[in-house]
């Protein structure tokens, strides 16, 4: 006891107190929350590993054409076979692997959407009656959302780009209608049609349709502020993301909105409408002439 | 017939319009008038009802339809256009479909009447010319009938543009490129009608005028003098037995024919409202209001405009400036040349056909198809023309649905749209020979019996048997080349007809029409013996 009395009294003591009270606090404090500490730690060790396996996914199906240093490749001629990816950015390979367009299967004029492959299909369906198929489904179905997540961040991690937007600016109830519309027409019908139904371009490439319910509005928001392919980038100065929302707003409205006038004909106008009128109208036309004149009336049928 | 009286309920009307008009002798002769009968001569009358259906519907839109560019800011009950800047045109067009009551059904039926409209005045031409109907004395019918389907053309247009879409405010764009590309007044006929800059305040009420008025007025005229014509001239009739140029068969007018042509007036008001009622067509409110600055892929005009869309689409780009002036030929050469070619060439082909085959008389039954190769021939040459440049003019929607490539399918009309005309022309006539060879078949050895005949010595043959009276009728009805007159007669004096190089190429004209006619005629009882027990059958390879 005299001991400590006479260590109180020394010059360093102050210093020492202070000292272990701040060590007390700190343990305290960790003792408190012990899972945030080691959570991070763990954070940061998982996300080197899901890095990891963003790098591992991209070598085993992007690296072919794209280079294993996602450098891009070229031909003997140096023409570009597949470009680099550094710098695309996060919403550039979520557009392109979740529509299906990317792993391509096989060069041409265009890309087309598919069904993704099953390690990035996050549109598989979970709704089964068994459970464990639907645990199987659903497990399934996270994977892919997780091996998607991971590819962005590999790739985003290569060269900073644009983000997947998120869920609020894709939003189709929370954009204007009505201005997108008139963007829509200035901008994108000439192109996809007058409602998104799609049309052709030159060399074989093409506007896809946006009329499906497989178009969903985070990829439309990504098509916009990344251009891919044929499609022209409409970056946040050309249509703000306001903007882009009220594009979005347009076509998933339009596209639900049931047709007041009967069976659309595949809204896609006169040429549709030219064959039904020829085909069905003149068709059941000429059958009811055919009809009425093979008709005899009784009292004249003998002469 | 003569010999019936009208029935009572005819009598009595008759009987009171007498009384006033003093026109019974006029009625009763006319209500017996007889009809041949033949599913293709009802094509003509859905043209005829969907007219009648166009002016009753076109009325009813016309009680809402506000021809006016003044531009409004929407509010109505399309919540997607709503605070949208619109011409009242397109705002009261929206009125109609959304908030007038039973105006979309209005709308749907009006557009399908006028598609059904030149779909069956197409359809009634293709038949008068392949069956010959356009004939002499006919073709004053004729030349009236293709004028009509111009006249349709423009009414069809005009129609479509009222609403002040983006879609047919392109076809107006189109139609202002078409006005300036003429040369000379180009740029003043396009103010003129636009009444200043494109698109300016003005053409949508001067496009309703004549929407509403001129053009409805000259094509109802039309009507009734080609039906009065019609009614004056009787009916041309399919060749059956009974049949003659002198006398026509059929049913009289009262009671069959009314009651069949009223019947199908019903039809053809059922179909169109049918289509009216279940499938949509030109949904404005999807297309947006018209804004310069604005396009849309898929911009096609309704289905007969599609020629003349398909010409300017496959157009290579032709230009020449001179002495400060630019003609452009991608604009001016689709737009006339094309059309001019299919309807001056219909306009001109009865007379053309006298000429070159010398007949210059009247015929009231018609040919069958087979019997007239060079006019089928040509009439599917001029179809292959029109359809294949129909086809182009849709050239996007078929690389969208197709698959192929939009410049392939450019390249693919520019090529078929020459060579397609010459090969349906040649394909056309070999078939139609050879129908005609198997008629003299039929004709000559019979047809087919089925029956196997053994001769004493063991040889077998088929029985063949005379066909049908009927068919014979019908396969009889062919009416063989005459050998031409020779050009110089037996002193070397040329026939006056084929003088002159105008002579000469009448002459060969004359022959090309006729020199590889098959004769399809009976022969002597002899012959048919011998054909029958299965010798050669010479008379039928000649």
């Amino acid at each position: 006891m005299k001991r400590i009395t006479a260590w109180r009294r020394r010059p360093w003591a102050g210093y020492a107190v202070v000292l272990a009270a701040l060590a007390a606090i700190g343990v305290v404090y960790a003792g408190f929350s012990p899972q945030t500490e080691r959570a991070e730690a763990k954070s940061s060790a998982q996300a080197a590993q899901d890095l990891k396996n963003g790098q591992e996914l991209f070598n085993k199906n992007c690296a072919s054409c794209h280079g294993l240093n996602a450098e891009g490749t070229k031909d003997a001629k140096g023409k570009p076979l597949a470009p680099s990816l550094i710098g695309v950015g996060a919403a550039s390979v979520d557009f392109q692997v979740s529509t299906g367009r990317m792993p391509a299967m096989n060069p041409g004029a265009q890309v087309p959407r598919k069904e993704p492959i099953p390690a990035f299909d996050t549109s598989i369906k979970t709704d089964y009656e068994d459970p464990k198929e639907r645990e199987h489904a659903e497990k399934q179905k996270a994977q892919a959302e997780k091996n998607l997540r991971d590819l962005r961040a590999y790739v985003q991690s290569l060269g900073l780009g644009p983000e997947v937007p998120p869920a609020s600016a894709v939003d189709p109830e929370g954009g204007d209608v009505a201005l997108g519309g008139k963007l829509f027409r200035t901008n994108c019908a000439q192109c996809h049609n007058f409602t998104g139904q799609g049309g052709a371009l030159t060399g074989g490439k093409y506007a896809p349709p946006l009329s499906g319910d497989d178009v969903t509005p985070t990829q439309m928001y990504e098509a916009m502020l990344t251009g891919p392919q044929a499609m022209p980038v409409f970056n946040d100065t050309t249509l703000t993301p306001k903007e882009k929302q009220a594009i979005i707003a347009y076509l998933v409205q339009t596209r639900e909105e049931p047709n007041p006038g009967g069976n659309g004909l595949g809204r896609i106008g006169p040429v549709s409408e030219g064959l039904a009128g020829w085909l069905i109208g003149i068709g059941l036309l000429v059958l009811a002439a055919m009809w009425i004149t093979a008709k005899k009336p009784k009292k004249l049928k003998k002469s | 017939m003569s010999d019936t009286t009208a029935p009572k309920a005819i009598e009595g009307t008759l009987g009171f319009i007498d009384e006033r008009l003093g026109s019974t002798t006029f009625f009763r002769r006319n209500v017996k008038k007889v009809f041949p009968d033949h599913w293709s001569f009802m094509l003509g009358e859905i043209a005829l009802y969907s007219f009648v259906i166009l002016l009753l519907t076109g009325t009813f839109l016309t009680l809402w339809f506000n021809p006016s560019m003044k531009e409004v800011v929407y509010d109505g009950s399309y919540t997607k256009l709503q605070g949208v800047k619109m011409s009242e045109a397109y705002a009261s067009t929206l009125r109609i479909s959304f908030d007038v009551r039973g105006g979309l059904l209005m709308r749907q039926i009006h557009h399908w009447a006028a598609i059904l409209f030149m779909a069956s005045i197409l359809a009634h031409m293709l038949r008068v010319f392949f069956t010959g109907a356009y004939r002499k004395p006919r073709e004053l019918n004729w030349i009236i009938g293709i004028n009509m389907f111009m006249l349709g053309m423009l009414e069809g247009l005009f129609g479509y543009s009222l609403p002040d879409d983006l879609l047919s405010g392109t076809g107006l764009r189109i139609t202002q490129g078409v006005l300036e590309s003429i040369p000379l007044v180009g740029a003043y006929g396009y103010m003129f009608l636009f009444g200043g800059e494109f698109p300016g305040q003005d053409i949508i009420p001067r496009l309703y005028m004549l929407h509403i008025l001129l053009i409805p007025g000259l094509i109802l005229g039309l009507v009734t003098a080609h039906m009065m014509i019609m009614w004056h001239q009787k009916h041309t009739a399919m060749p059956v037995k009974n049949q003659t140029e002198k006398k026509v068969y059929g049913y009289p007018f009262y009671p069959v024919f009314m009651a069949k042509t009223g019947a199908y007036f019903l039809f053809v008001f059922g179909v169109v409202a049918l289509l009216g009622a279940f499938a949509q067509i030109n949904p404005i409110w999807l297309f947006g209001p018209y804004d310069p600055g604005a396009i849309s892929s898929g911009s096609q005009p309704d289905w007969y405009m599609g020629p003349l869309e398909g010409a300017l689409r496959i157009m290579p780009n032709w230009e020449i400036s001179a002495w400060g002036h630019t003609v452009s030929f991608n604009v001016l050469i689709p737009a006339a040349v094309p059309l001019g070619i299919i309807f001056g060439g219909a306009m001109a082909w009865p007379f053309i056909e006298a000429w070159v085959t010398g007949d210059k008389r009247q015929h009231h039954v018609n040919t069958r198809p087979r019997n007239a190769p060079v006019r089928t021939a040509t009439g599917m040459a001029a179809v292959t023309f029109y359809g294949l440049l129909w086809l182009a003019g849709a050239n996007d929607v078929l690389a969208e649905r197709f698959h192929v490539s939009l410049f392939a399918t450019t390249w693919f009309f520019r090529v078929t749209v020459i060579l397609g005309p010459i090969l349906a022309f040649i394909v056309t006539k070999r078939i139609c020979l050879g129908l005609q060879r198997k008629d003299a078949d039929v004709i000559g050895h019979g047809v087919e019996s089925g029956v196997i005949m053994m001769s004493p010595d063991g040889r077998f043959s088929e029985r063949h048997e005379a066909p049908r009276e009927e068919e014979k009728i019908v396969l009889l009805s062919k009416e063989n080349a005459r050998p031409e007159a020779p050009a110089r007669d037996a002193r070397g004096i040329p026939a006056p007809g084929a003088k002159g190089p105008i002579g000469h190429l009448r002459s060969r004209l004359n022959r090309a029409w006729t020199f590889d006619d098959v004769p399809v005629e009976e022969h002597g009882h002899g012959e048919h013996e011998a054909i029958e027990s299965g010798s050669d059958s010479e008379q039928v390879k000649r």
